[in-house]
């Protein structure tokens, strides 16, 4: 039931993360956009479980502790790096040479 | 011994790396909330943590020596009882080791009291261990995310240092970026076949089946790779990597180009080998990923002058040659591989032990020139960097030599010959910075009297070089008993009995069509 259109949501929601992640160059948003792709994948699991069992469900609850481990860990991240140097926008986050 | 997972008593025993190692994880927490505040901490964490990695050793080799496998049976297997799971976990626990060993002067010189260092080496080889033996794409992903965040906090442990911030903060976003894709792509293999299991997908797919999932088993397997190249530092996908490499603490970054990228490696070649291989289209995909990391990281490591950097791209020119081993596909190329992966672990800890001996307060600057003239002052340490140089470089002796022999061996067995050209040609641009090292350091003058009077290596450093030196010179003479290791080892990693493997010899040609 809906399984066509929850997929085809889900492939639109994770192509706007990576467009997002790709194009923005603010940190908090990147981050948001990373966070819009998981999510992404929890609604893909979400709506396969209808069909292939209840696996697809547990699998979201991992992903969802894993996504808070990572927020926990990367707005740390975000904020050593704004007392370094005042600003989250990447284009003045320079330093190392890539 | 054949232990029956269906039983809880047998589960515990397959399980019983892992959970001595959170066990003592948990005891380390402990011991870091009362003792954080001297040197003395610092150290007594760093022991407690040799003691957990080297009892989880021994946990791995109880289980090794009585040849512990799963029971076929109906219940789906989570974590894989092989020797393949065995090897590689003696490589991260050995990697973790040379780490810590190496931290404890590291952090006393730079004056970071930060006990939480070990514990976040312990969760990280957790994962790692997770990564290497998980049978089911759910739990690799688990083990995959234990391990990148804890690494995201040790790539940014110095708060005072502004480039460790910005390479913690690059490898943070690119990191979860990857995980992103991998987790989608989990999940459209998941609606392709109906299940996680490695073994199960593999089935699933030589069977025919999957309901007319073909497009979307594509696209997941194309996401998964995108992931794994991410993480293992593939050419396109490689960008991140210099940088962190270069402004996370060296044995921080020693731990990254060794045991992460290692980790990241086994679950890619489990993945690739148990449950597509069936799937033809991801050779053709792996031969480009080879063929552009081996190319252009050698190129650009050319280019470089410090030898943070240099040894940063190395490390990426090294993931092609392991590449070519994954393109191999688990029958010939297996034993390579994990060969490959000890020896390339050994000298890449062995370099960067020796980098931060050199460097002080950031070894971000020593440049190529700044060794002109160590072999006169520090005898030892210029041998010893030296063979390091010579066993990246793969020169005969040395265990870099050896491995990547059986690579070429597996690559032309398997009908590889193009990529077996490519990694010879690129291994001889690789003199082009490698050998400029030991010239520097044995036919230039010192620049200046005293030039290399900080350069100090701790006892404990130098231990970790003298391990890495001994067994990259005793690899390079006797490989043999490494090598029926990791035959033993490469045995572990197979689909499940009635699926065809793809022919290489059509890949080769597809290859050679799509150019």
């Amino acid at each position: 039931m809906l399984l066509g259109p929850s997929l085809g949501v889900s492939a639109v929601l994770f192509a706007l993360g990576v467009a997002g992640v790709l194009l923005r160059r603010n940190a908090i948003v990147i981050f948001m956009c990373v966070e819009l792709m998981l999510n992404a994948a929890n609604l893909a699991f979400v709506a396969l479980a209808q069909s292939l069992g209840v696996a697809g469900q547990i699998f979201v609850f991992f992903v969802m502790a894993v996504a808070a481990a990572e927020a926990a860990v990367g707005l740390a991240i975000i904020l050593a790096i704004y007392r370094h140097k005042q600003t989250v926008d990447l284009q003045n986050i320079n330093l190392l040479k890539g | 011994m054949i232990l029956d997972l269906s039983s809880s008593r047998d589960l515990l025993l397959a399980l019983l790396p892992e959970l001595v190692l959170t066990g003592w994880s948990l005891v380390l927490l402990l011991v870091v909330a009362w003792r954080h505040r001297t040197v003395g901490d610092l150290r007594l964490t760093g022991w407690v943590t040799l003691a957990a990695l080297g009892s989880t050793a021994a946990a791995v080799w109880w289980l090794w020596w009585h040849t512990a496998r799963a029971a076929p049976g109906p219940v789906p297997v989570m974590v894989a009882v092989d020797d393949f799971r065995f090897v590689t976990d003696w490589l991260f626990l050995g990697a973790a080791a040379l780490t810590v060993l190496l931290s404890f002067d590291y952090l006393e010189r730079e004056e970071l009291l930060v006990p939480e260092y070990h514990v976040l080496i312990v969760f990280a080889t957790l994962g790692m261990m997770l990564m290497g033996g998980g049978e089911d794409l759910m739990v690799i992903f688990l083990g995959l995310e234990l391990l990148s965040v804890a690494v995201y906090v040790l790539a940014g442990i110095n708060r005072e240092s502004a480039s460790g911030a910005e390479a913690a903060f690059k490898y943070f976003l690119l990191g979860a970026f990857a995980s992103g894709f991998l987790l989608y792509g989990i999940a459209l293999v998941y609606g392709a076949t109906g299940t996680t299991g490695l073994r199960a997908i593999g089935a699933q797919i030589g069977a025919g089946g999957g309901g007319g999932g073909g497009t979307m088993l594509a696209i997941g397997l194309a996401l998964l790779l995108i992931g794994f190249g991410f993480k293992i530092a593939a050419v396109p996908f490689h960008t991140w990597a210099p940088d962190v490499y270069d402004g996370s603490p060296t044995p921080v970054t020693a731990y990254m180009a060794s045991g992460v990228k290692a980790a990241a490696f086994a679950a890619l070649f489990r993945v690739l080998g148990e449950a597509f291989p069936a799937v033809a289209a991801w050779h053709q995909i792996v031969w480009w990923l080879a063929v552009a990391t081996m190319v252009v990281g050698n190129l650009i490591a050319l280019a470089q002058r410090t030898v943070k950097r240099m040894l940063a791209y190395s490390s990426v020119a090294h993931a092609g040659y392991l590449l070519v081993a994954v393109a191999a596909g688990p029958e010939p190329g297996s034993a390579a591989f994990l060969f490959y992966l000890v020896a390339y672990t050994l000298m890449t800890l062995g370099a960067f032990a020796l980098l931060a001996a050199k460097g002080r307060h950031g070894e971000r600057d020593v440049l190529i020139d700044d060794l002109a003239g160590l072999a006169t002052r520090h005898p030892w340490l210029a041998f010893a960097l030296a063979v390091c140089m010579l066993s990246l470089l793969g020169f005969p002796g040395t265990a870099g030599f050896i491995g990547k022999w059986y690579i070429l061996a597996a690559a032309t067995s398997a009908g590889q010959g193009v990529l077996a050209t490519v990694l010879v040609l690129t291994s001889v641009i690789s003199a082009g910075y490698y050998l400029p090292v030991i010239m520097a350091m044995y036919m230039k003058p010192e620049p200046f009297a005293e030039a290399h009077v900080g350069m100090r290596l701790g006892r404990l450093g130098y231990a970790v070089v003298m391990v890495s030196v001994a067994g990259l010179l005793f690899f390079g003479v006797r490989p043999n008993r490494l090598l029926d290791l990791a035959h033993t080892g490469g045995v572990g990693v197979q689909p499940a009995p009635g699926v065809p493997p793809a022919a290489p010899a059509v890949t080769a040609a597809h290859a050679r069509t799509a150019r």
